[in-house]
C-alpha cells in the first residue's frame, strides 16, 4: 500500500498533469484510494498504469444512494512489483451515468464493466459490446441499485405462463 | 531381385499430389472446409462444468472464435448481501463459489474485521489457515477428479472423490456441517477444534502426498494424457496478465504471484511452504502447479497444527462476538450484548474495504461497503471464476474442439463463482 504520503504525491503528480481535474485522496484503514472526476479517469489510470498500476485486480460498482453523484465505479489497481495497490473512484449521477471504457488499457474490463452496466446501469463509452451479462437481455432495470424493489419477481410456471408479463408478448 | 525393384517402383510411383492440390473455391470463395460453423454448446451440457453456455464459431474441427454467455446461474447474492446483518451474510456469500466455501467466507470477514479494526486471535488465524488450506485441497482435488472424466478417465474421479469425503468428514467433525460450514465468523471462528481433530487432521495429512504421487502415477505417464494436455491453450504470461487472470493459471507461465507470500495475511509468513510455477503455460503446467499446491497445502497445514497457539479462538470484543453461553446464566451485560447481536447484529464504521486473498482460482477479492448500518450497503466479489472466463478465449483460439473441452476443464471455473 502506498502510505499516506505516498498517495499525496501520486495525486500531486495527478494534479500537475491536469491542473483543471479535481482530485481527491482518502486514507482508510492503511488504504488508499484516489477520487477522480469522470472526464479525467482514462488519462490518470494510463499514467498509473505506466507508473507500475499495471495490473486491474477487480472493478465494481457503488450505489451511494441517497447521496449525490449516486453512482459510483471503482478500479482496483495492483502494483505487482512493488506489490502495492491503489483504489481510484469515480462518481457519475444517474441521469448522466456515463464513464469511459477501460477495455483498451486493461483487457479484464470487458466482463467487469458488463456486469456494472448491468447491475447499477453505468454506461462504460468506447465499450467494444456493452451488453447485459448477468441478466438476461430483455430484462428492464438495473437490479443492483439500491432504490430496486426487493422481491416480487415472478416465477415462472404452467399454471400462470400467460398471465407472467413480458412473456410471450 | 527384380520383385523388389518392382515393388520399390510401385512404392516410388504414390504421390502427395492429390493431397497437396487445394480444392477448387466454390460459389462464395470459400473451400468446403473454411466454411465457418457456430455452434452452440451448453448450457446443458456434462463438460462445461456447471451451466456455462460458449458459442463456439468453428472452422471445421478447429475453434477460431468463442464467446462465454454467462448467467444461467444468477441468483442475485450481492443484492440478498445487502437485505441481512453482517453475521448473517456470511453463509450466503458463502454460496458463491461452491468449492471454495472458506475462502469467501474469510475474505468477506477480513473486509468486515478491516473495517472494525478488530484484531482476530491468534488460534482463530491458524485454524483459518488450516480449514483454508484444507479447502485448497479439497477444490483442487474436484477439478483433478472432474478434469480427468473430461478427459476420459473415469478411474480418477472416484479416487479424487474418495480423499475429498476424507476432508469433508474433517469439517463436518469441526463445524458440524460438511460444505458451507459458517465456521468463519466476523473476529474469529465459530467454535474451536474438538477432541481427535487434529491427529485426524494429521492423519489425512501425512496420506495425502502420496495419495498425490498415486494420482501421479496414473495421470504423468499415460500416453493420452500427456498428449492432451502438452502445448494446448498455451498464453503468454502479458497477455493473461492484461485480462487479469491469477493463480495457478498465473503461476503455470512461471510468474510466482501469490498473495499468501506477496501480501501476508491470516498470518501466513509464520509458514515455510514454497509457490510451485510452471514454465511454459500450457494445461500440463497448470496440471501439475496444481499438483504441487496440494502438497504445499499438507505442509502449511503440519506446521499450523505444530505451532498452533493456545489462547482463544474469537476476539473477546463483546459488540463483535457472542458471548460465551456459561455468561447469559451470570452477567446481565452479557445477555444485552448476546441479544444485541443476535436480533440487530453489530454496527460497522462507515467505510470502503476491498480485501483481497489468494482462493483456489486466484484473487478472490471482497469489496464491503458500510454505511454505518447493521448491513452492509455493498457486497461486491471479485471471482476468479468470472475473471477467468475472458481468458478462454485466448486459450483455445485455433486449437481442435475436443482441446477446448480440456482447455475449460483446466481452467476450473466455477459457475456458482461466475454467475454469483
Amino acid at each position: 500500500m502506498p502510505d499516506a504520503t505516498g498517495l499525496e504525491l501520486i495525486a500531486r503528480d495527478l494534479r500537475e498533469r491536469e491542473p483543471e481535474r479535481a482530485v481527491d485522496t482518502l486514507y482508510f484503514r492503511d488504504r488508499a484510494t484516489l477520487q477522480l472526476e469522470p472526464g479525467g479517469l482514462l488519462g490518470a489510470l494510463g499514467h498509473l498504469r505506466e507508473r507500475g498500476f499495471s495490473f486491474l485486480a477487480s472493478l465494481h460498482g457503488v450505489d451511494y444512494f441517497p447521496e449525490e453523484p449516486r453512482l459510483g465505479v471503482i478500479y482496483e489497481l495492483l502494483d505487482m512489483d512493488s506489490v502495492d495497490r491503489l483504489t481510484v473512484k469515480v462518481r457519475v449521477a444517474t441521469d448522466e451515468p456515463e464513464v469511459a471504457s477501460v477495455v483498451e488499457l486493461f483487457p479484464t474490463a470487458d466482463f467487469q464493466e458488463r456486469e456494472v452496466y448491468d447491475m447499477f446501469g453505468v454506461v462504460f463509452e468506447g465499450h467494444p459490446n456493452l451488453r447485459r451479462i448477468l441478466m438476461p437481455d430483455d430484462y428492464e432495470g438495473y437490479p443492483q441499485r439500491r432504490d430496486f424493489p426487493i422481491g416480487g419477481e415472478p416465477v415462472l410456471f404452467t399454471h400462470n405462463e400467460n398471465s407472467v408479463p413480458r412473456w410471450f408478448a | 531381385m527384380s520383385s523388389v525393384s518392382d515393388y520399390r517402383r510401385m512404392e516410388e510411383s504414390i504421390t502427395m499430389a492429390p493431397l497437396e492440390r487445394p480444392q477448387a473455391p466454390d460459389a462464395v470463395g470459400q473451400r468446403a472446409e473454411q466454411e465457418l460453423l457456430t455452434l452452440n454448446m451448453g448450457p446443458h451440457h456434462p463438460a462445461t462444468h456447471g451451466v456455462l453456455r460458449l458459442l463456439v464459431t468453428l472452422e471445421g474441427e478447429v475453434v477460431r472464435d468463442l464467446e462465454p454467455i454467462v448467467g444461467y446461474l444468477h441468483t442475485g447474492i450481492e443484492k440478498t448481501c445487502e437485505d441481512k446483518a453482517y453475521w448473517k451474510v456470511i453463509p450466503v456469500i458463502e454460496r458463491m463459489d461452491y468449492l471454495a466455501y472458506y475462502f469467501n467466507a474469510m475474505a468477506f470477514c477480513g473486509a468486515v474485521e478491516t473495517l472494525l479494526d478488530v484484531e482476530v486471535p491468534p488460534r482463530a488465524q491458524y485454524l483459518r489457515v488450516i480449514h483454508m488450506e484444507l479447502n485448497r485441497i479439497m477444490s483442487h482435488l474436484v477439478w483433478l477428479g472432474t478434469s480427468a472424466l473430461d478427459l476420459g478417465a473415469i478411474s480418477m474421479f472416484w479416487y479424487c472423490f474418495r480423499e475429498r469425503e476424507s476432508i469433508l468428514d474433517l469439517f463436518e467433525m469441526s463445524s458440524g456441517q460438511r460444505m458451507h460450514t459458517r465456521y468463519f465468523q466476523v473476529g474469529g471462528v465459530i467454535e474451536d477444534i474438538p477432541a481427535g481433530f487434529e491427529a485426524r487432521v494429521r492423519a489425512f495429512c501425512d496420506a495425502m502426498p502420496e495419495r498425490v504421487s498415486q494420482y501421479e502415477a496414473i495421470l504423468d505417464r499415460n500416453e493420452i494424457v500427456l498428449q492432451r494436455l502438452r502445448h494446448i491453450g498455451v498464453v503468454d504470461e502479458a497477455t493473461l496478465l492484461g485480462l487479469g487472470v491469477t493463480g495457478p493459471l498465473l503461476r503455470a507461465t512461471g510468474n510466482p504471484w501469490d498473495l499468501r507470500k506477496a501480501t501476508p495475511y491470516c498470518s501466513y509468513d509464520h509458514f515455510d511452504f514454497k509457490i510451485p510455477v510452471g514454465t511454459v503455460g500450457d494445461n500440463y503446467d497448470r496440471f501439475r502447479v496444481r499438483m504441487a499446491e496440494m502438497r504445499e497445502s499438507t505442509k502449511i497445514i503440519l506446521q499450523a497444527l505444530d505451532g498452533l497457539p493456545e489462547g482463544p479462538y474469537i476476539t473477546s470484543d463483546r459488540k463483535v462476538a457472542l458471548p460465551p453461553r456459561h455468561e447469559l446464566a451470570t452477567s446481565m451485560e452479557a445477555l444485552i450484548h448476546h441479544f444485541k447481536l443476535v436480533t440487530e447484529g453489530m454496527r460497522v464504521p462507515p467505510g470502503e474495504i476491498y480485501n483481497p486473498i489468494e482462493g483456489p482460482r486466484g484473487e478472490l477479492g471482497c469489496f464491503v461497503r458500510s454505511d454505518g448500518s447493521s448491513k452492509p450497503a455493498r457486497v461486491h466479489m471479485r471471482e476468479p471464476s468470472f475473471v477467468h472466463m475472458q481468458a478462454l478465449a485466448e486459450m483455445v483460439r485455433d486449437a481442435y474442439i475436443a482441446d477446448l473441452i480440456a482447455t475449460l476443464a483446466v481452467l476450473d471455473p466455477i459457475i456458482g463463482g461466475v454467475d454469483r
